[in-house]
């Protein structure tokens, strides 16, 4: 079983993210949660990175912070996939660890 | 499976107290079991017994209090970071000669020993802060 | 696996995670910790709190092996980006790159971050 990542920081603000894709390994799950969301959405200038980056980690975005922030399921890029906090649970249990980018 | 929790961050200035809320309610409703919940950092003003947010707001210490009362779950508050921030139960503010206490008693007050603990007994230790 | 990515003195998280360094020292466990991003500046040498009042722990790092701990990684991309050298540190640490630093992540049981 691989790590799961969460980044509950904006792309443009910190560098939680790029921290993130740069030593994460391959096999792992990225969840975005809170701010870390923005990093799920189409058409933005990290858009590209997370794209290029589902080659070797799986992205998970958490729905009730991308709805409270006023975006929906149709504006993800590609391949992130969304839960709820009960899926943020099961994601939890079906990896071996969980580092958050803080 | 049995979790354990860190709240690195205090309530309403950052989200990660109400996600960590939710996430600890989210894991006990699918029957596993939440060791511990860690409150260090500014976490711990989770434990105020006396914040009093507006009406049409979200209540976290008292959210905590009522998650602790129905599933027994042990909320711990770090006493080094407490005390740093006047965070104090009763024996606390007694032993220090201060005339008032501000600390949930749905909350503990403990060392570093008891994150130590519960990272070491926990099948999965989860972290949300700033 | 203790990991810091925060500067000291700017905020409270170095300290605070320092501290759960040498309790988790006391317990016998297989501490490693790891320091990258700005968490790097943590062990720079020369820190002078004097005048800003924060305390000044850059130097209880080194009691970290006192408490048993060991296993100090450095990422190297961390500290070239910040155009500094481990002759800049406080302590003896492991240089890691980042890729060696995640699959060192990946082994361990718990990773806290502050």
């Amino acid at each position: 079983m691989a790590m799961l990542h969460t980044i509950n920081k904006s792309p443009f603000e910190r560098n939680a993210l790029d921290a993130c894709l740069r030593i994460a390994t391959p096999g792992g799950s990225v969840l975005l949660i809170e701010d870390g969301v923005y990093a799920a959405i189409r058409g933005t200038t990290v858009a590209d990175k997370v794209s290029t980056s589902m080659k070797r980690l799986s992205f998970y975005a958490l729905g009730p912070d991308l709805h409270a922030r006023g975006y929906s399921e149709a504006q993800l890029i590609d391949g992130v996939q969304v839960v709820d906090y009960s899926g943020f649970v099961d994601l939890v249990v079906n990896h071996e660890s969980v580092q958050a980018w803080l | 499976m049995r979790f354990a929790i860190l709240v690195n961050a205090g309530p309403y200035t950052h989200q990660a107290s109400d996600s960590a809320y939710r996430f600890t309610r989210a894991a006990l409703e699918k029957g596993h079991e939440v060791l511990r919940v860690f409150f260090y950092h500014d976490g711990v003003h989770n434990g105020s017994r006396l914040s009093v947010p507006p009406q049409d707001e979200r209540d976290l210490p008292k959210l905590w209090r009522e998650l602790a009362e129905r599933h027994c779950l042990d909320l711990v508050v770090c006493i080094s970071a407490a005390q740093r921030r006047g965070l104090l139960d009763a024996s606390e503010a007694q032993r220090h000669g201060k005339d008032a206490y501000n600390l949930s008693t749905a909350f503990r007050i403990s060392g570093l020993g008891q994150l130590i603990e519960a990272c070491i007994e926990a099948d999965r230790m989860i972290v949300f802060g700033d | 696996m203790l990991v810091n990515r925060k500067a000291p003195h700017g905020t409270i998280y170095a300290l605070e995670a320092l501290e759960v360094a040498l309790v988790a020292g006391v317990f016998d466990q297989d501490v490693s910790v790891v320091f990258t991003d700005d968490g790097v500046y943590q062990l720079t040498r020369n820190q002078d709190t004097q005048v800003i009042g924060t305390k000044n722990f850059s130097r209880s790092y080194r009691a970290l092996e006192d408490y048993g701990i060991r296993k100090l990684y450095v990422e190297q991309e961390s500290l070239q980006a910040r155009g500094l050298a481990t002759s800049d540190l406080v302590v003896l640490v492991q240089v890691v790159d980042a890729k060696r630093l995640g699959e060192l992540m990946d082994q361990q049981d718990v990773v806290l971050s502050f």
